[in-house]
């Protein structure tokens, strides 16, 4: 039951279907690695799970912890539990990330709970002390003007700031240095336990040195083609995705 | 109040002659200042009401001149005094306060005496014009904007006694806000207030002009004129706030004529008013001024908000910036028409004009009409307006933190106004005037959240 759990989902953009019987476990407790060419879905799984009304979901389940996510509205689900790392994070003109955030929060607050301002900002600033982020941040306009990196880095503070029950990271790596890569896996480190589950989707063996996945998939054209250890990472560096195709054709024929 | 509103609807209107003839004859002004106010109600008479075909009135489609309804008001009742200063607290740091109410000074509080030594200058005009003849001889008047509206402007010129002088020395720097309210109470109450700001060399102060109704559910009229004049070096900074209620007509025609290497800020908050009407003009008339025009409009109902600007270089090494944003409800609309006139010898000119309109109801409707006349050859110029909506994925990204969709758009949108509002650069007025716009989006459902974003 602890689990997010997606069975045979056909789900597609504009008349076009990407997710083809996609099914894929993360149990809480494990980090699972999802990697894939680019155009595959992986995006589009993450859009779907998190409920975006622009993906048309003809068929198949998601249960988190249980219950069935699909059909729910966007912010009910995250509210559940569910945090999408966006590849392409949003910039928000005027709303400052301590407001955000605070927002955020506020919105899984029980009705007439009071919010303990200082408390949040004693959590905030110990959490951007953890992934390095500057403390005048706090203030500035959420992702507006910020390098690609800070994004990512600020996608992982409202995510620490969360603690959500599943993480689902969209290519949280690309765009960071080195330095920041180790600042972010350590972030993301140190939310591992046995109350989470997170999936990883990158397209870079090196951030699975940083963060060790319990479990790494493969995705071509819509579906999981290949699962096992996180030395299928490496195989997959090694070979590239003509390894994959070429083996989905010799199975085919 | 019944019978006060009684007694004032069968007076005539404002526009009407017998009007006119009535307030001069119970005006205590000196001979000299009446003379002015006939010669300004003949031109009233004489100069034919604005038409929507006029170039300066194009789109404007809910234009209402008929002025029978609104007369100059009875003196105000010590209730309604004592509730006009009590709500004058936009700014509780000052380095004074005038109040009126229905064109009727209320209140004045003197101005530190340093001040004062140094020859400052902050009065009613009608007790400017016995103390400082020379100054209200000079500046009084002299300025009209070029926008369409003399008729207004003739009209404000035979009524206007209520308004106030500020006037700083060369040299003086001042920190706290002078501020002014101008108040409308009484049922069919018009309004004439009078702004004059005059800074010396390299002054520096700001002011608060702040333009409110008492009740919700009276009309009226105000037609506001405010001329700045900045001299050599004179940091000026000035914000209006129009809070009227949204049964009020107003006009607010500004002026800015700023000379050599001046620092001068305009900022107005627009949030009331059926109909509201507002010109501002700015003239560089010496090399080196930095103007920045600001503007903040949040319309609702079937509001009607019509801007219109003029920036104008007549000097070179200039720099003008112009932001003017509208968030639009319901079936409101907004004008914006903007130009930037650029002199043969004004080189090196940098001009910026920019207009943001945000639809929150897909009725509501944002015109705009950006435009630049350039003669000088070695400048740069810039003009934009973009009208759209809530954006869908950043609405998304709220949602997908959890935040429900009515706090997400009301933090969108108030990130929207927050680049005017920084701007106030005064953090207790900066909350009060959150807390107005705050008010006027309480019950507001907001339905439009596709893009549809164009770019000219
Ligand atoms: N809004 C859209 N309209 C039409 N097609 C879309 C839309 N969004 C995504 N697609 C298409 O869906 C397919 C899957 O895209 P998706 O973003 O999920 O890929 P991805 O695996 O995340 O790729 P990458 O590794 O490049 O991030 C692509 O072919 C893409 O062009
Ligand atoms: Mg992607």
């Amino acid at each position: 039951m602890s689990q997010l759990e997606i069975k045979n989902l056909n789900a597609g953009i504009a008349g076009q279907s990407i997710l083809k019987d996609f099914s894929l476990t993360v149990p809480k407790g494990e980090v699972h690695a999802l990697m894939g060419p680019n155009g595959t879905g992986k995006s589009t799984l993450a859009k779907v799970l998190a409920g975006h009304e622009d993906y048309e979901v003809e068929s198949g389940s998601v249960l988190m912890d249980g219950e069935e996510i699909l059909g729910k509205e966007p912010d009910e689900v995250a509210r559940d539990g569910l945090f999408l790392a966006f590849q392409y994070p949003l910039e928000i003109p005027g709303v400052s990330i301590a407001n955000f955030i605070r927002a955020a929060l506020q919105a899984r607050q029980e009705d007439g709970e009071k919010f303990d301002a200082p408390a949040y900002y004693r959590r905030l600033y110990e959490k951007m002390n953890i992934l390095q982020i500057d403390k005048k941040f706090s203030a500035r306009s959420v992702n507006e003007g910020f390098s690609g990196g800070e994004k990512k880095r600020c996608e992982i503070l409202q995510m620490s700031m969360l603690e959500p029950s599943y993480c689902v990271m969209d290519e949280t790596d690309s765009g960071l240095d080195i330095d920041a890569l180790k600042i972010v896996a350590n972030g993301v480190n140190l939310m591992r336990g046995p109350d989470r589950g997170i999936l990883v989707i990158t397209h870079y063996q090196r951030l699975l040195d940083y963060i060790v996945p319990d479990k790494v998939h493969v995705m071509y054209e819509g579906r999981i083609v290949h699962s096992g250890e996180k030395e299928l990472a490496l195989e997959l560096e090694e070979k590239g995705y003509d390894w994959v195709r070429d083996e989905l054709a010799t199975t085919a024929s | 109040m019944n019978t006060e509103a009684t007694a004032v609807q069968t007076a005539p209107g404002v526009g009407d002659s017998a009007s006119f003839e009535r307030h001069l004859s119970l005006s205590a002004l000196p001979e000299s200042w009446k003379n002015w106010k006939k010669e300004y109600w003949e031109k009233y008479e004489e100069l034919p009401f604005p038409r929507t075909r006029d170039e300066h009135w194009r789109f404007a489609s809910r234009i209402d001149f008929d002025l029978s309804g609104f007369q100059l008001a009875e003196d105000a009742s010590d209730d309604t005094i004592e509730e006009v200063l009590s709500r004058s607290n936009l700014v509780a740091e000052r380095s004074g306060q005038i109040v009126f109410v229905d064109n009727q000074l209320v209140s004045e509080e003197a101005i530190p005496e340093e001040l004062a030594a140094r020859g400052v200058v902050f009065l009613p005009l009608a007790e400017a014009v016995t103390k400082h003849p020379e100054l209200v001889e000079r500046y009084l008047f002299q300025e009209s904007t070029d926008l369409g509206s003399d008729k207004f402007h003739a009209l404000h010129n035979a009524y206007s006694e209520s308004g106030y002088l500020l006037y700083v020395p060369d040299n003086v720097e001042i920190d706290a806000p002078f501020a002014v309210y101008h108040w409308h109470a009484a049922p069919g109450a018009a309004l004439f207030p009078h702004i004059l700001v005059v800074g010396g060399r390299n002054s520096r102060f700001s002011v608060v002009d702040a333009q409110q109704s008492l009740f919700e559910d009276r009309t009226g009229f105000s037609c506001a004129v405010g001329n700045v004049f900045a001299e050599d070096g004179a940091k000026i900074y000035r914000r209006t706030i129009q809070n009227f209620n949204n049964r009020m007509v107003s006009f607010q025609l500004d002026t800015n004529n700023v000379d050599r290497d001046t620092a001068v800020r305009g900022i107005n908050l627009n949030l009331g008013s059926r109909r509201a009407r507002f010109e501002n003009e700015v003239r560089i008339n010496g090399a080196g001024a930095d103007v920045k025009l600001y503007s903040l409009t949040v319309a609702e109902n079937d509001q009607e908000f019509d801007q219109r600007t003029l920036q104008i270089h007549n000097a070179p090494n200039a720099v003008s910036d112009l932001l003017y944003k509208n968030a639009l409800m319901d079936h409101s609309r907004t004008i914006f028409s903007g130009l930037i006139k650029v002199a043969k010898d004004a080189q090196q000119t940098d001009a910026y004009q920019t207009n943001r309109n945000l639809l929150l109801n897909d009725t509501a409707q944002a015109n705009s009409l950006p435009g630049l006349e350039i003669e000088a050859n070695d400048v740069k110029c810039s003009h934009g307006a973009t009208t759209g909506q809530l954006d869908r994925d950043e609405l998304f990204y709220f949602l997908q933190r959890g935040i429900p969709k009515r706090i997400a758009q009301q933090l969108m949108v108030f990130g929207f106004f927050e680049e005017v509002i920084e701007q106030f650069d005064n953090e207790e007025l900066e909350e009060n005037l959150r807390g107005l716009i705050q008010a006027k989006f309480e019950k507001k459902q907001l339905d439009a959240v596709t893009p549809k974003m164009e770019t000219t």
